[in-house]
């Protein structure tokens, strides 16, 4: 068994309105040199080792994020 | 004529589209999320909600649903299938509509009725309005701002498959104002309002919402 990690992000040019909330909400409580906030996900899978990493990588693209606005990277820890 | 109305754990306007469905002369037959079989329906309604309490994404989990395999493949087969909100949703997560929906500009959670301009006549659910023609409904979700790369929404644009537009400026930031579009054969359509929720005057702001149901009558009985 092994730990992966796949971190989903939204695409650059896709507007993130929660990361901008969270930034906004930093500037309130006075943070300076916070300048931008993007909110995305981390997922932890267990995994058997016989899970090559083209299998990982479909369940990213196909499940775990939506290619249309998301970016991923999948992690073995 | 048999119009499915499919319900998920969590959605919420099954029982408004089979009223919609009954109203304009269809007969409804519910199908349930978790079944491999569309019970021989001539079309499909994708109705609105939360299916899977929006985990993952919105219509991220009902897109891969058992009966969503079966609706897939009568859909590319030509089957007409609407998808309403969280249906919408629904379709584009299972590739059955181009782009996707997002979290709405500003993060409000928008409920009111607002006018849509039909913009294409030619598809299986809008044969009964015209083009350019103004109909009222509500509008209710948090995440129906519409977003596609440039490419898609270029063909989207060039091949008439924007079925709606919102008339006043999106109150979710959708792009270019976009409410709804089609499939490239004009037989499936998503759209973030409710058009089951404005079947008749009692009920709704207007009954402009039952166009939509006719037309897929008509169109399933000419085809």
């Amino acid at each position: 068994m092994a730990r992966v990690v796949v971190d989903v992000m939204p695409k650059p040019e896709i507007l993130d309105p929660q990361g901008q909330a969270v930034a906004g909400a930093l500037h309130r409580l006075g943070v300076a040199g916070v300048t931008d906030v993007r909110q995305g996900k981390h997922f932890e899978l267990e995994v058997d080792d016989a899970v090559d990493d083209d299998t990982l990588h479909r369940i990213a693209g196909s499940l775990l994020a939506n290619p249309v606005i998301e970016d991923w990277r999948v992690t073995r820890a | 004529m048999r119009i499915g109305v499919i319900t998920f754990p969590g959605t919420l306007d099954d029982v408004d589209a089979v009223r919609a469905v009954r109203l304009a002369g269809g007969e409804a037959v519910n199908l349930w999320h978790a079944d491999r079989d569309l019970h021989g329906v001539d079309a499909v309604v994708v109705p609105g909600g939360f299916s899977y309490g929006d985990y993952l994404r919105a219509g991220a989990i009902a897109a891969r649903a058992p009966i969503m395999d079966e609706v897939v493949v009568a859909a590319d087969h030509g089957m007409p299938v609407l998808g309403i909100c969280n249906g919408f949703q629904i379709l584009c997560e299972a590739g059955l509509l181009p782009g996707a929906l997002t979290r709405n500009v500003g993060l409000h959670f928008v409920c009111r009725d607002l006018r849509l301009r039909v913009e294409s006549a030619s598809t299986a659910w809008t044969g009964a309005f015209a083009a350019g023609q103004e109909i009222v409904v509500p509008l209710k979700s948090g995440e129906g701002r519409y977003v596609a790369d440039a490419a898609t929404l270029a063909q989207l644009e060039a091949d008439g498959r924007i079925v709606f537009r919102y008339v006043d400026p999106a109150p979710n930031g959708s792009t270019s104002d976009i409410a709804g579009i089609a499939s490239a054969n004009g037989r499936v359509v998503g759209l973030m309002p409710h058009p089951e929720h404005a079947i008749e005057p009692l009920t709704g702001p207007s009954a402009d919402g039952l166009g939509l149901f006719t037309s897929v009558l008509a169109a399933v009985t000419s085809a």
